[in-house]
């Protein structure tokens, strides 16, 4: 072998080419064969042919030279790739130790981002996109009746408007072809509410009444035990009784042995047939916020003269369409009713999927939240790309240098690439722990009426969006420094004068157009969250009809036997014993307080004739006298109930002005004779302000109180006015109770405000989240702000100096850099208002009381941002007024 | 040449190319021609066969080629034992006199072996 000649070095100019190596080396054989036979006397034709024939299949070699080569080729590549990349990876690793600060703040601004986008993602995912956790739950549909009534009547009738009698239940369940089954719950959990006796102290228990068919039907199976038979469910069945999960744990230390054994509710014994699993909430899906102890069965006998007691839900035949079961339905319900002239509705009903039912409302707030955190994500990669930008200009003679040794633009493109990789690698670890810990925050906040919150967790759908995320930030954030860095002007950067040239303008530019789509985007973010809490603000201040501070519920316990007269003079006698606790200041019962349970009867005018189509239902409290005063709800005309006000007297009503200009309109309502349910008469003894009763954003509808003397109440809540805190009484009160009725439970004494808490718990849940966002992006923003401000402060130090050597003053200096600053802020601004004009027309239906283009808040949010602006410009602008002028002239 | 010679035995013919390398790089044509005639033409080498041969020994790493320039001036591809391959042949060797001493044992006994006890 010899030297290698020259044009070799050419031969591959364009790169290795395996199939013309393999040509060579086989043509190199046959020719040095050809010559050997011609050496030995064969003719050169017949040489030829033998070195073929000696040689073998031609064709086959070169192919498997030609794969061969091909792999081999890929295999270089792949390890050159890796190594390349672990190369860069060394590197990467090195600068971010170097730059510890730079990569604390970055990796932690990327972790609230990326955290942010996992914690909603995970809400979304289980609210919204998830299926409901039942077996085959797309095929589950939820009724609401009531779908021909005016929204205002429906309003006034509350939860009876929307639910179904037995019969109708039954009825539809018979008839119905589009239903594999159709099952039923009481959704008035009032009456469901027990006190569990006869271990340790009594102890309240929420129950819930469900048919029988309820959880085959959802595809639930008992952990322990069994579900309920048909015979429990039958009236003087068994009575038997489901634990759940939390309930078996917190009331009997999780003991499985307690299967088959007796529990005493109340005066009542039930079996304990089984316990549900731990992963079935009946409350997070059902009735948000609420916490479900046991299930009984709903005995239909005992249900079906209670009027609408029922809330349905139905499994579709399998092939069948929510919209066939709805054009089944809206035939079947009319011929049933003409089939039963005793019915009093059609029960007119809309289908829903049982998703729909449980997530529509929110779906709205949800994705308005995951806009919100999209936003973060952004505002937080056009930051990380704003201080990539910032350090590859600081090493933009590094870049140069490696660049003059040989490094393609590409290369420098896939180091930055790496470098990005690698905080976002961090920050993607950061952000899970902290999603992990903020999701398991969400979890256990069971005041929250948001359905499924008790599962959301950070799951494998929620790891995918996290990695997604974090890709596409490290794409985002890398790129900008990556074109930078790679398309700057050699020479320049290597000359080693830097500051002032036209490279380090348009540097900045790019960067102060960065800034100022931060500012925009933080801008949106703000107004949004601004317009959200001016709405929460709204709510809040809405008259609610009753004072929420200052006073606190307990719900109570006694036996009356189903006596008017015995119910009234052990209430008497309890609130007697009551009132004289020092520090209570009036107390009262109902059975069911405002912006929980409702319930509607009839209320009619005696003599007047009411349009066809008007509907007399109004909502009804069964209370004591002094509940209004208790409740802080104002008397508007009239008096309230006495003790007088008996059994055996006439019976009275009062009314609530919504009633009265309904009912009376035009007169005045006091004194005149109402007719109630079976055409009972009453005698409007008083008027009272509306009450929100449904929800703190609806207006009222009708709404009367009837004596408990003189109506049978559904439970007892005592309300008590005092100014002490709700603790400080609690024993006293409890005592009081025990003294009267030993089985009384140990309820919670809660504050009055709670409820009212609870009642605003979403609108809260989603204004926080979001002003937390924008909080974020505004410190973003001013931090962003102050980089780019800071960063053309250093640049032009000498250039200052001279301006001050040349005679201007440090308040001049000061209000040039800060000036600098508000220019951006104000273009942020003003694109940011446009945008925001936009998105909060998009929420708009979000908001309360508040328009979507709120002057007020607009001003605010532009007044905060101008000033954060001006904060962020005031830092570097002062240390511009203190260069040294013959410091910086020093550096020329 | 057509009763005399044998089929190699396959993977052999791995190891005869690492021997024909290891006094020196050859080039292809030069391997067949040295088998050739180290094994008195016995052994059938189909020229073709040996490329591919040659070519994995390459992908493994036993043995790396470089183009250069053959004794009558023709650029020609010549192949050199890598250590690893220099390693891999002495293994091989040693292999293949074991296996060949043991058949060779077999092939020459004079007597039935003794019947084993049970």
């Amino acid at each position: 072998m010899s030297a290698i000649p020259l044009w070799r070095r050419y031969a591959r100019l364009l790169g290795a080419d395996p199939l013309a190596d393999v040509d060579d080396e086989l043509r190199f054989h046959l020719e040095a064969k050809v010559d050997d036979l011609v050496a030995q006397g064969w003719t050169l034709r017949d040489a030829r042919r033998e070195a073929r024939r000696q040689f073998g299949d031609l064709r086959a070699v070169r192919q498997t030279g030609e794969r061969l080569g091909r792999e081999r080729g890929q295999r270089r590549q792949r390890k050159d790739y890796w190594g390349a990349f672990r190369q860069d990876l060394r590197y990467a690793l090195r600068i971010e130790r170097r730059d510890r600060a730079f990569t604390i703040i970055t990796v932690l601004i990327l972790a609230l981002g990326i955290a942010a986008n996992t914690a909603v993602f995970s809400v979304v995912d289980t609210v919204l996109l998830r299926p409901l956790p039942f077996a085959d739950s797309q095929r589950l549909t939820w009724f609401t009746s009531g779908r021909d009534l005016s929204a205002s009547i429906r309003g006034a009738a509350g939860l009876s408007g929307v639910t179904y009698t037995v019969d109708a239940y039954e009825e539809f369940a018979r008839h119905n072809r589009s239903f594999q089954a159709v099952a039923a719950y009481d959704p008035f959990f009032s009456d469901a509410e027990f006190t569990l006796t006869g271990r340790r102290d009594p102890q309240p228990v929420a129950a819930v009444r469900v048919s029988q068919n309820l959880f085959p039907m959802l595809g639930i199976q008992p952990m322990l035990g069994r579900l309920f038979t048909p015979d429990e469910c039958k009236k003087g069945g068994r009575p038997a009784v489901l634990l759940s999960y939390p309930f078996w744990q917190r009331a009997f230390g999780g003991d499985p042995a307690i299967v088959g054994q007796t529990v005493t509710f109340g005066k009542q014994a039930a079996t304990v047939v089984g316990v549900m699993p731990a992963s079935f909430d009946f409350g997070s899906v059902f009735s948000p916020g609420t916490r479900f102890d046991v299930y009984i069965p709903a005995v239909m006998d005992e249900l079906r003269n209670w009027g609408n007691t029922l809330a349905i839900i139905g499994r579709l035949n399998p092939g069948v369409s929510v919209a066939q079961a709805q054009s089944e339905a809206t035939i079947l319900f009319p011929q049933l009713k003409a089939a039963h002239p005793d019915w009093y509705e059609d029960y007119a009903s809309t289908i829903t999927t049982l998703k729909d039912f449980v997530s529509g409302k929110l779906r709205r707030a949800l994705i308005v939240l995951w806009c919100a955190v999209g936003l973060i994500l952004l505002i937080v990669c056009v930051n990380l790309s704003n201080l990539m930008l910032a350090r590859a200009a600081a090493r933009s003679k590094e870049f140069a240098m490696r660049s003059a040794l040989g490094a393609g633009r590409g290369r420098l493109f896939r180091q930055l690439l790496t470098e990005s990789l690698v905080l976002s690698v961090a920050g993607c670890v950061l952000g899970l722990g902290l999603a992990y810990a903020l999701t398991a925050y969400f979890a256990h906040q069971g005041s929250i009426a948001l359905p499924l919150l008790s599962s959301v967790r950070v799951d494998g759908a929620a790891l995918g969006w996290t990695i997604l995320i974090a890709a596409a930030a490290t794409l985002l954030f890398g790129c900008a420094a990556g074109i930078k860095a790679s398309t700057g002007n050699l020479q320049d950067t290597l000359k080693d004068t830097g500051a002032g040239l036209s490279t380090g303008r348009r540097h900045e530019r790019l960067r102060a157009t960065l800034v100022v789509s931060q500012v925009a985007l933080a801008c949106v973010l703000l107004i949004g969250a601004g317009l959200l809490m001016r709405s929460f603000l709204r709510v809040l201040d809405v008259d609610m009809g009753f004072r929420p501070s200052q006073a606190a519920v307990m719900r109570i316990d006694y036996d009356d036997g189903n006596s008017r007269a015995k119910r009234g003079a052990i209430l008497e006698e309890m609130l007697r014993n009551v009132d004289a606790i020092p520090g209570v200041e009036v107390a009262g019962v109902a059975d069911m307080l405002p912006l929980g349970r409702n319930r509607s009867w009839e209320l009619a005018a005696k003599g007047r004739v009411y349009p066809k189509d008007a509907s007399t239902v109004v909502m009804v409290r069964i209370v004591t006298p002094g509940y209004l005063a208790a409740m802080g709800m104002r008397l508007r005309a009239g008096r309230d109930f006495t003790w007088r006000d008996s059994a055996s007297s006439e019976k009275v009503v009062i009314i609530n002005e919504a009633a009265a200009r309904y009912h009376w309109p035009g007169q005045d309502p006091i004194g005149r004779i109402g007719l109630g349910g079976s055409d009972k008469e009453v005698r409007v003894i008083g008027i009272v302000a509306n009450v929100r009763e449904n929800s703190l954003e609806e207006s009222v509808g009708p709404e009367m109180y009837l004596p408990e003397t003189q109506a049978d109440p559904e439970g007892a809540e005592l309300v008590v006015r005092t100014k002490l805190p709700p603790e400080a009484l609690a024993s006293t009160i409890m005592k009081t109770l025990r003294k009267l009725n030993p089985d009384q439970p140990a309820a919670e004494f809660q504050p009055l405000r709670q409820i009212v808490d609870h009642a605003v718990s979403p609108r809260r849940f989603f204004m926080l989240l979001v002003a937390c966002f924008a909080t974020l992006g505004l410190i973003l923003a001013a931090l962003g702000i102050y980089g780019v401000i800071s960063y053309s402060v250093t640049r032009q130090t000498q250039e200052i100096g001279i301006r001050m050597a040349l005679g201007a003053t440090a308040p001049q200096v000061q209000l040039d850099v800060i000036g600098k600053a508000m220019r951006l802020a104000l273009i942020g601004i003003a694109f940011g208002g446009i945008g925001s004009l936009a998105a909060a027309r998009w929420i708009g239906s979000l908001l309360f009381g508040t328009s979507p283009a709120d002057p007020a808040t607009f001003a605010a949010i532009v007044l905060l941002l101008a000033a954060v602006a001006l904060a962020a410009g005031y830092i570097p602008a002062r240390r511009a007024s203190r260069i040294d002028p013959a410091n910086a002239l020093r550096g020329f | 040449m057509d009763k005399t010679q044998l089929d190699l035995v396959r993977g052999t013919l791995d190891v005869l190319i690492l021997k024909s390398l290891v006094w020196g790089p050859l080039h292809g044509y030069a391997i067949t021609s040295l088998i050739r005639r180290q094994t008195d033409d016995v052994l059938l080498v189909e020229e073709g066969t040996l490329y591919p041969a040659l070519w994995r020994l390459e992908g493994k790493g036993l043995v790396e080629a470089e183009w250069g320039v053959s004794e009558n001036n023709r650029k020609a591809k010549f192949y050199r034992l890598t250590t690893a391959g220099r390693r891999h042949l002495k293994q091989e060797t040693r292999t293949w006199e074991a296996y060949a001493a043991a058949v060779g044992k077999v092939l020459g006994a004079t007597r039935p072996p003794l019947a084993e006890e049970q």
